[in-house]
């Protein structure tokens, strides 16, 4: 049975497994962590603590997507609206209740020596077993000097960062945001000034949306909007990129909590191959429950044993070194498309994909038969269609007709006339048709053996510039 | 003139609730954010006037339930009550790439009846070229389905179109024959209330009876298009048929959908098993019948109704006598009906009775539901055209007739399918007039 407990993460936090809950407002209080523990979380980041904010209604605004719901969510909520005593009070409480939990101090004051000093002396003594430092907060807080205005100044960061080290006992974990050129420019800075970990990312500076009735962008407060934190599954790719070259990074690199879109463990098993020890999640919890983390827990174990994995350091960072600089990739790697005429459905998304988003080689030609070469010698997708528009059809009003109708339908699920076929003599194999294939392995790149040895582009070049160049003597 | 409404007849309303209730507001947007929009979709190339249903479901996903609309009417100028009346498993829901998935179809008519109740709701008027923009004039013998697609065609680009009809409500069976619980007569009529803003022309109460008739027609006009369906349903040909309380399908169908018949009840004999008889039985059952038999002289596969509007009429509570054929029908002292039935089976080709099945049915009404006879007899004889096998002869492109001032659609030319039918017939027959008129006056 694998095992995914954590020991030590960043120093000395242990847990019982990776998912922590992200500081937000699943992380608001005591009641609400005690319940996420009971649900089966391991760990929970509490809501930023600080001088307690007032916040506005509404808060939170989300993308939905082809009617599913939150695709991408947005907040302009701000820290904690309780003050420090009554959050570092429940915080004693649940330690003392869940000791072996992972519990973590959401931290922003002011960017004053004393003032950091004196938080992290309070966290500890509460009972924290780590800090966080929330240098991501993108909206409000920023504009008072804290949150992503420290985060987005390497100099500030590593400043603030070397005055909560002087102080403290528990690891030290820096929040990245992800609003800023390079996030390694931070990361490094926050490395430098002692940091025993990270976690990244916060959210992204979003506008989800603009109401078309009001003009007013949502969410609406009394007319007017503001820019917020934008997460959920939207952000995943963005997140995972920012951890890719966190730990790809040897002056950024630290024990890193990955957050940004994580819903499943399927997520979480990604962060985790690019490095994260712990994963962090707010958005899925919001929209469904503590109760996802079952799922979570199971699913990965699940996927551990499946692949002989025991612990999660078999497996942590697994792929960072599968990602490269594109100067790096192989010219010479050839794939093709292949449609598996027993699975398709006769949807024809590939033929129209290919034709006006790709490079017009999936074509409706299995009866007419197979022609190979470029698009002057096929017909358009306008041509296919207008065929069909043109044509006179009935409707089968006879139990003879009726079977007629369902008797020309070929040996597979779709008539044959629906089914494409890629001219691989064209495709140059980018994906796309696979992409917007609705049916599960119907469409899947094939490779073709060019007989060309493995060749970069970088090797490419070089070579190119040596023959221009006469070699020295 | 005026298409206007029957009265609201609350216990029609409350026996004939509807068998597909419209899809609400959110259940219709996440019903057409399933559609994977296929290109050249199948569903479309189902559909006899070929809507865009890809098209016009992603507007309706968007939030763009005018423009899907549009899209509709664009194809199909009663795409109200083809969404209702389609048998749409054998057609675009039938297509559907979601079948080949295990996966249940798109529900292609409900999203359709979603986007026009709407704009019909708005009382929004189509655009038209300006009237009598071209030089067409064009008579429509009777308004049903195929007519009033080929007028609404002919009024959109400017033609002029009058359309003759010796009812006094517009709609032929959609309006007199759908059962009433697929499309309401209100339904009916508020669709064509459309098209009559769009210009058409209607003449009601005019029927053609001579050659003279037409002779008159075609000294107004230049092209008559026969939408004229078909013609008287068939008789049984058994003793005692003209008693009382013998009513044909059709019959009953009109008369409760325009309130002379509120009420039955006993027990119904329906003879037949095509679409027809099934609506009739149904309807027999919803105005309170006790007892309503199908009769019928094959088995069970051999029903020309489609599947699911069997599968309805055993909801409904109507019961197969199956190899029985009618024999005679005779009254009783108290006014009973008697219809003598007996068992046959099939021997070859032909039905033998088998002997000692013979069985009397007790019953208030007998409703004879064996098919139509074709009127297009007397159109040869009117106007010179070609008959074959009962249907009018006509080109398949453009339904005209060996008369080339006279074009055909819907049931006199197809010998009888569906509304969506007669809608591309009469289509295709206005563009092919708007053609010629072009040529000729170019």
């Amino acid at each position: 049975m694998p095992d995914i407990r954590i020991r030590g993460f960043a120093g000395k936090i242990d847990s019982p497994n990776p998912f922590w809950l992200a500081s937000a407002p699943p992380t608001n209080c005591a009641e609400q962590i005690m319940r996420a523990f009971d649900a089966g979380w391991g760990g929970a980041v509490w809501k930023t603590i600080g001088e307690p904010v007032t916040n506005v209604s509404s808060r939170y605004s989300a993308t939905d997507w082809n009617g599913l719901r939150i695709m991408g969510f947005n907040n302009i909520e701000l820290i904690s609206d309780r003050s420090v005593e009554t959050n570092l009070r429940e915080m004693a409480e649940v330690k003392k209740r869940y000791p072996y939990h992972a519990i973590i101090a959401s931290l922003m004051v002011e960017s004053k020596r004393e003032a950091w000093h004196e938080i992290v002396a309070r966290s500890e003594d509460a009972g924290a077993d780590g800090l966080e430092l929330n240098f991501g907060c993108p909206h409000g807080m920023s504009e008072r000097g804290m949150g992503s205005a420290v985060g987005q100044v390497p100099e500030y960061a590593e400043m603030i960062t070397a005055w909560v080290k002087e102080k403290a006992r528990t690891p030290v974990l820096v929040k990245l945001t992800p609003n800023i050129t390079d996030i390694r420019t931070v990361a490094r800075a926050a490395k430098r000034g002692g940091a025993d970990g990270l976690s990244a990312i916060n959210t992204i500076n979003s506008i989800t949306g603009i109401d078309l009735d009001t003009f007013t962008p949502r969410p609406d407060v009394d007319g007017k909007s503001s820019h917020g934190g934008y997460c959920g599954p939207a952000v995943k790719p963005i997140a995972l990129n920012m951890v890719q070259q966190v730990m790809a990074d040897p002056e950024s690199a630290l024990p890193l909590s990955g957050i940004g879109g994580i819903e499943t463990w399927r997520d979480a098993a990604e962060f985790m191959l690019l490095g994260c020890g712990t994963v962090q999640v707010c958005t899925a919890v919001m929209h469904y429950g503590y109760r996802i983390v079952e799922d979570m827990a199971e699913g990965l174990v699940g996927w551990m044993r499946a692949k002989g994995f025991n612990t999660i350091e078999d497996f942590r960072g697994l792929s960072l070194n599968r990602v490269t600089d594109w100067k790096n990739l192989n010219l010479n790697y050839k794939i093709v498309a292949h449609i598996d005429e027993t699975k398709c459905i006769g949807c024809d998304l590939c033929h129209i994909a290919c034709w006006d988003g790709a490079h017009q080689c999936i074509h409706l030609d299995r009866i007419t038969g197979p022609v190979n070469g470029p698009v002057e010698l096929h017909p358009t997708p306008s041509d296919n269609e207008a065929r069909t528009r043109s044509s006179i059809t009935v409707t089968p009003v006879t139990r003879k007709e009726r079977a007629a109708a369902n008797a020309d339908q070929g040996p597979y699920l779709a008539p044959l006339a629906r089914i494409p076929r890629v001219d691989e003599t064209e495709c140059v194999g980018c994906n796309l048709c696979s992409l917007v294939c609705p049916v599960t392995d119907c469409i899947t790149m094939v490779r073709v053996n060019t007989g060309l040895p493995a060749e970069t582009w970088d090797q490419r070049s070089r070579g190119a510039e040596c023959a221009v160049q006469p070699q020295r003597s | 003139m005026s298409t206007s409404t029957l009265p609201d007849d609350p216990q029609l309303r409350e026996r004939f609730t509807e068998i597909k209730p419209p899809l609400t507001p959110q259940a219709a947007t996440i019903e057409a954010n399933r559609c994977l929009y296929c290109f050249d979709a199948p569903c479309t190339a189902a559909c006899p006037t070929h809507i865009d249903v890809p098209g016009f479901i992603k507007r309706i996903a968007s939030g763009n339930l005018r423009g899907s609309a549009l899209r509709i009417l664009d194809q199909n100028i009663l795409g109200g009550s083809c969404s209702r009346a389609c048998p749409v498993d054998v057609l675009c829901e039938g297509a559907c790439v979601m079948h080949q998935q295990g996966r249940h179809p798109i529900r292609i008519a409900q999203l359709q009846r979603r986007a026009m109740d709407v704009f019909l709701a708005s009382g929004e008027d189509l655009v038209t070229a300006p009237p009598n923009s071209r030089h067409l004039r064009v008579a429509c013998i009777g308004a049903g389905p195929a007519s009033l697609a080929c007028a609404a065609e002919l009024c959109r680009q400017g033609a002029k179109a009058t359309i003759i009809e010796r009812r006094p409500l517009p709609g032929g069976l959609n309006t007199y024959g759908v059962a009433e619980y697929k499309l309401r007569v209100a339904d009916s009529l508020r669709e064509i209330e459309m098209i009559r803003r769009m210009g058409v022309e209607f003449r009601f109460g005019a029927g053609i009876e001579s050659a003279e008739d037409l002779k008159a027609l075609e000294s107004e006009f230049d092209f008559i298009f026969l939408g004229i369906g078909l013609g008287a349903m068939l008789q049984m040909n058994i003793p005692g048929e003209e008693s009382d309380g013998v009513m044909n399908a059709l019959e009953l169908i009109a008369a409760y959908k325009t309130g002379r018949l509120r009420e039955l009840s006993g027990t119904v004999v329906v003879v037949g098993a095509g679409n027809t008889a099934i609506d009739a039985a149904n309807a027999a059952r919803r105005l309170g019948a006790e007892t309503v038999y199908l009769l019928y002289r094959r088995g069970e596969s051999d029903i020309g109704a489609f599947d699911f509007e069997y599968e309805h009429s055993k909801q409904e509570g109507v019961q197969f006598l199956w190899h029985r054929q009618p024999l005679a029908i005779r009254q009783d002292a108290h006014g009973l009906l008697l219809l003598d039935t007996v068992q046959v089976r099939q021997v070859d080709k032909t039905l033998l009775p088998v002997p000692d099945s013979e069985f009397t049915i007790a019953c208030h009404l007998i409703v004879p539901a064996i098919g139509q006879s074709p009127i297009a007899a007397l159109m040869r004889d009117y106007c010179q055209i070609n008959i074959r096998e009962g249907k009018i002869d006509a080109d398949r492109d453009t339904g005209r007739t060996s008369n080339p001032r006279y074009f055909a659609g819907g049931d006199c030319l197809n010998g009888g399918r569906e509304v969506v039918d007669a809608v591309a017939d009469g289509k295709r027959s206005a563009l092919a007039m708007l053609k010629i008129a072009e040529a000729v006056y170019a």
